[in-house]
């Protein structure tokens, strides 16, 4: 980073540890950007007129004379319509080899929205998985993670969900990406034709981890500046939110602060409300929805990241494979979409909601049945019944290959009913089924 | 507080939103200051003093704050402004009334005023010249969007006192004055339709609190019935995120049989208080045939925003509560989730370096949560009127786990357990309150069983007793045919969990999403549990275990249909008769007299 002539360099440090430097400085304000030695680093702590510095690649080779100056303002970035079809590091530096960006420079991590200024979501966002759309239907202004092991395809959903997805602005925070996955959703961009709309903010494996936490800040204050003053609807994707909070832990680590559940600082649903609660629909038009990957470490979802998580997104969605079917699906039981019921029956068809219940509970009466035959015990009928059900319905509506439209689903939905079981099983209101019950 | 010196001091440490600042003078723990920061002051309050050092937790943001920045002690503790015109506000934590502010965004240091000043009130008086006051005697009373909102000697006054003049009928502003009162010292004091009184503190300005006695209406089956909460009850609601907390608080602060409804949003989804936000000034409320909103009053901290104002929304939603039961109102409380509340003071702890207790937590938890539950509670007012506060509020337990600090602690503070469990929502059984686990300790009061068996008739508490009786032995029954196989068990123990089936599907599990299904009165609750215990206590004859299932499986759909039509309707009627019919397909002729 160029540091301009007229500012003061600091030439003495007095303590060094790994993540941190400290110094002797005048007038520095909390939350301020320095550069040690040509490493960008953050204040982190005033006591009287010693400052403590994290440097975000670490501190090895940093000597005591390492030379330090201080930007005079917290981490920026420049916003304008350049940022389309680029892809920035941490700090919002280019490193696709593109000429820097010309804008207006805002602070990143500002100020939340006023709540009684806050629009009720209201758009479906259709992503053609059934298994989202019909079970677990996304709003814009919602935010919503991924819970998925490691294996699991999520960033290839992800993609799938966000070009489908229909928004004016797709914004990446890759954090932790590995080199592969970045080129992944590179190129996915790219073939769909989708790159000018689509603005990437690249922490990958081979960047320094402490790095990282600028991304999610630097990816919503660029959607914060396409919904707020383009009025446009911003989908922010952010992959890997537990790598987020690795991040976190490190610091706080280094920090010595007193660690909570799982080795994660006391602060973590504070550290990542803040950055999911950016997720808003404006009342001028424009909204941010975020869906975000936090990846679990064996499906383990009471551990602290995904647990704060859940507390804070407005729901989840769970991959799951079936062995049955031999496919990805989205699980009917762990997901959930909180904000599906603003739109389900309004903007979809008036049998949605019920059709949605009555299946998963089937598919549950399915489940069930499962258990028994792997006991050992035999079926009923209706038990069969169930199990042929399930197959079909997680083979039809839950993979995640699945493209069709709301009222297809639906359909399919009432096509399976009446193959495998009677009104009575059924139990859906009595109009619903008059209306809908065998109209295929 | 006594003291009266404006001390000042200068910042001189910044870590995160905990702010050193070297003082010249004194300063009370808990003391309120401004930080001068650029054009903006920053609101923070003292949380340690050590020698001539504060340390003060700063309810902004402390971006670019610089050492050397002036701070101004105000000389008193964080204090809410009571008075008319709080009900339909939404609030922050602090009682900044957010509507007043400008801008999509909050602004850093923008404290807005929690009352209209302009704004007049048809005042009445209630007392007379000459009459002998003491803190919270009614001087007089304003309307309020319907409700009387009597004006009272401020709770801040230690003495008795005379009425030594009093404003006639008429319109007034907050600020006017209403009355004058006078000391046995002969000073004087004017009152107007406001005071201060600082959150922290209980208001005590009443003669006693009696145990609670009467059932608090809420709509919701699986609370009314079987584990019912009080007027002037406390109760908590813990469960693991996805499990319909949030949901289950709406429905109960939409239902329930209250004057005034406080909601503090702490710490929690921002897009759940827009919902509030959005619907309450929709909905009817059924008891006012006002809008539901013109009772209520919301303090919203959602969780980015400060996380010190988030300890001080609870605060701030229970003086507001207190204020109110003063008045002789009955006031729900719902604070969703106390446990953001308990992160907060872990936060804080942990800057301050304080040794931790579970988890990371203060140890003195468990005392904050016991006394800031005790300050609900129905209270006898000093003119024989009485008021009340419900307080319900929920914990989001960490990992699910109910032994965490927070919900244990918990636990010994409130009266009614509603444990939401993850295996009901996983099976879409709403609300998930758990049948089994949770429980009410009113239960176990004569003072509500009398009052019970005088409105419900004399049967009810053995009804509801039963109903949890064979929800039990549905379950135990479930255990054993999951061990020992369909067929390995007598056809009787597919009865048995069948008709604890029967209870769960029919009263347990409710639609909040459902017009006519969201809410039950307690008479639509007497006569649907009446009934389905009629047919608990039917002897039914079956060929095999799948006649069972099928049966019973036709009996819910039926009675669901029940459910979903208007209370004794001809729809409902309809759906009643033929679920008589169906009921002869199995049911034993056996008559009582022969049998014996």
């Amino acid at each position: 980073m160029k540091s301009q002539a007229f500012q003061k360099v600091y030439t003495k440090l007095k303590n060094i540890t790994k993540a941190t430097v400290s110094l002797i400085a005048e007038d520095v304000g909390y939350d301020e950007m320095a550069v040690v030695n040509g490493r960008m680093a953050q204040v982190v702590k005033i006591v009287g007129d010693e400052v403590v510095l994290q440097v975000f690649s670490g501190t090895e080779g940093i000597p005591t004379n390492a030379e330090v100056t201080f930007l005079g303002n917290p981490p920026q970035i420049k916003v304008s319509d350049e940022l389309s079809g680029r892809f920035f590091n941490a700090y919002g530096q280019p490193i696709d080899g593109g000429p820097e960006i010309e804008g207006e420079i805002r602070e990143i991590g500002g100020p939340s929205v006023n709540p009684v200024r806050r629009e009720q979501p209201s758009q479906l966002i259709s992503t053609g998985i059934a298994g989202i759309d019909l079970n677990n239907s996304l709003v814009s202004g919602q935010k919503i993670p991924f819970f998925a092991d490691s294996d699991q395809p999520y960033n290839q959903v992800m993609a799938n969900v966000a070009l489908r997805a229909k928004a004016d602005k797709i914004i990446l925070g890759g954090m932790g990406l590995s080199n592969d996955d970045y080129l992944f959703f590179k190129q996915v961009f790219d073939n769909a034709g989708a790159l000018d709309r689509i603005v990437s903010f690249v922490n990958t494996t081979e960047n320094p981890p402490v790095e990282r936490l600028l991304v999610p800040d630097m990816a919503l204050t660029a959607a914060e500046y396409f919904a707020v003053d383009k009025n446009e609807s911003v989908l922010v994707l952010l992959t890997d939110m537990t790598l987020f909070a690795d991040a976190l832990s490190i610091v706080s680590n280094r920090m010595d602060q007193i660690p909570s559940k799982d080795s994660m600082p006391g602060s973590l649903y504070s550290d990542l409300a803040r950055i999911y609660e950016k997720a808003v629909q404006f009342p001028s038009g424009g909204s941010i929805t975020i869906v975000a990957v936090t990846t679990l470490s064996g499906g383990d979802i009471t551990h602290a990241i995904p647990d704060n998580t859940g507390y804070i997104t407005e729901g989840q969605l769970f991959l799951r494979r079936d062995t049955d079917i031999g496919k990805v699906i989205v699980d009917p039981f762990r997901s959930l979409s909180r904000l599906k019921q603003l739109v389900i029956g309004e903007q979809t068809r008036e049998d949605h909601p019920q059709v949605m219940n009555a299946a998963v509970r089937l598919y549950a009466d399915a489940a069930n049945a499962k258990t028994k035959l792997d006991n050992g015990f035999d079926l009923t009928d209706y038990d069969e019944r169930t199990l042929d059900f399930a197959k079909a319905y997680s083979e039809k509506l839950l993979a995640i290959d699945v493209n069709v439209d709301t009222d297809t689903m639906l359909d399919i939905g009432w096509e399976l009913f009446g193959k495998y079981f009677s009104k009575a099983e059924v139990g859906i209101k009595k109009e619903m089924v008059d209306k809908y019950w065998n109209n295929n | 507080m006594e003291k009266n010196d404006n001390t000042t001091g200068t910042v001189s440490g910044i870590i995160a939103n905990l702010v050193v600042v070297d003082v010249d003078g004194p300063v009370g723990q808990n003391e309120i200051c401004f930080i001068a920061h650029g054009e903006e002051s920053l609101m923070a309050e003292v949380i340690k003093v050590t020698g001539n050092q504060a340390y003060v937790q700063v309810f902004e943001s402390t971006r670019g704050l610089k050492p050397g920045s002036k701070v101004d002690f105000r000389g008193h503790l964080l204090e809410v402004t009571l008075g008319p015109g709080m009900l339909s506000r939404n609030y922050d934590g602090l009682q900044n009334d957010l509507d007043k502010m400008e801008g999509v965004f909050l602004k850093r240091g923008d404290y807005t005023d929690p009352l209209n000043r302009e704004k007049k009130w048809s005042f009445k008086p209630l007392a007379s010249k000459g009459d002998e006051v003491v803190a919270g005697d009614w001087l007089g009373e304003v309307e309020e969007n319907g409700m009387p909102h009597r004006i009272m000697v401020p709770f801040k006054l230690e003495e008795t006192y005379t009425v030594k003049s009093l404003v006639k009928e008429g319109d007034y502003t907050v600020d006017d004055e209403i009355a004058v009162i006078e000391s046995k010292d002969g000073e004087t004091i004017s009152v107007t339709m406001v005071q201060k009184w600082p959150v922290k503190v209980p208001i005590k300005a009443f003669q006693e609190k009696p145990r609670p006695f009467r059932l608090l209406e809420t709509g919701v089956r699986c609370i009314d019935t079987l584990n019912p909460i009080t007027e002037g009850g406390t109760g908590f609601i813990p469960g693991p995120f996805g499990t319909g907390k949030t949901v289950l608080q709406h429905a109960i602060s939409k239902q329930a049989e209250a004057d005034i409804v406080i909601i503090a949003a702490c710490g929690e989804r921002a897009n759940e208080v827009v919902e509030i936000f959005k619907e309450f000034p929709e909905l009817d409320d059924p008891r006012t045939g006002k809008k539901l909103i013109e009772r209520t009053t919301i303090i919203a901290n959602t969780s980015n925003m400060p996380v010190a104002a988030r300890e001080a929304s609870v605060y701030t939603a229970m003086t507001l509560g207190e204020y109110y039961r003063s008045m002789g109102l009955k006031v729900l409380l719902m604070a969703d989730s106390t446990s953001r509340w308990a992160q907060a003071l872990r936060e804080m702890s942990n800057r301050l370096e304080e040794l931790p207790g579970p988890d990371a937590f203060p140890m003195d938890l468990s005392a904050i949560i016991s006394n800031f539950y005790s300050r609900a509670g129905y209270v006898h007012l000093k003119n024989e009127k009485s008021g009340s506060i419900t307080f319900i509020g929920t914990v989001s337990p960490a990992g699910g786990n109910l032994k965490e600090p927070v919900t244990e602690n918990t636990r010994k503070a409130a009266r009614c357990f509603y444990g939401l469990s993850q295996d009901r929502a996983d099976s879409k059984r709403y609300p998930a309150i758990d049948p089994i686990d949770s429980y009410s300790k009113y239960l176990e009061y004569p003072e509500l069983q009398k009052s019970l068996e005088k409105n419900m008739g004399e049967h009810w508490l053995d009804n509801v007793i039963k109903a949890k009786d064979v929800l039990l032995s549905g379950k135990e029954a479930n255990e054993q045919i999951n061990i020992l196989g369909d067929d390995g068990v007598p056809i009787d123990f597919h009865d048995k969990f069948w008709k604890a089936e029967l209870i769960d599907f029919v009263v347990l599990q409710q639609d909040a999403f459902d017009d006519i299904d969201a809410s039950t009165p307690l008479e639509r609750q007497k006569y649907m549990l009446e009934k389905v215990l009629s047919i608990v206590d039917t002897e039914f004859e079956f060929k095999n275990f799948e006649q069972v299932g099928d049966f019973f499986k036709r009996l819910i759909n039926q009675l669901k249909q029940m459910n979903y039509s208007e209370f004794q309707s001809d729809k409902f009627n309809g759906f009643e008769k033929e679920l008589g019919e169906m009921l002869q397909e199995h049911a034993v002729e056996v008559k009582q007299e022969e049998a014996v």
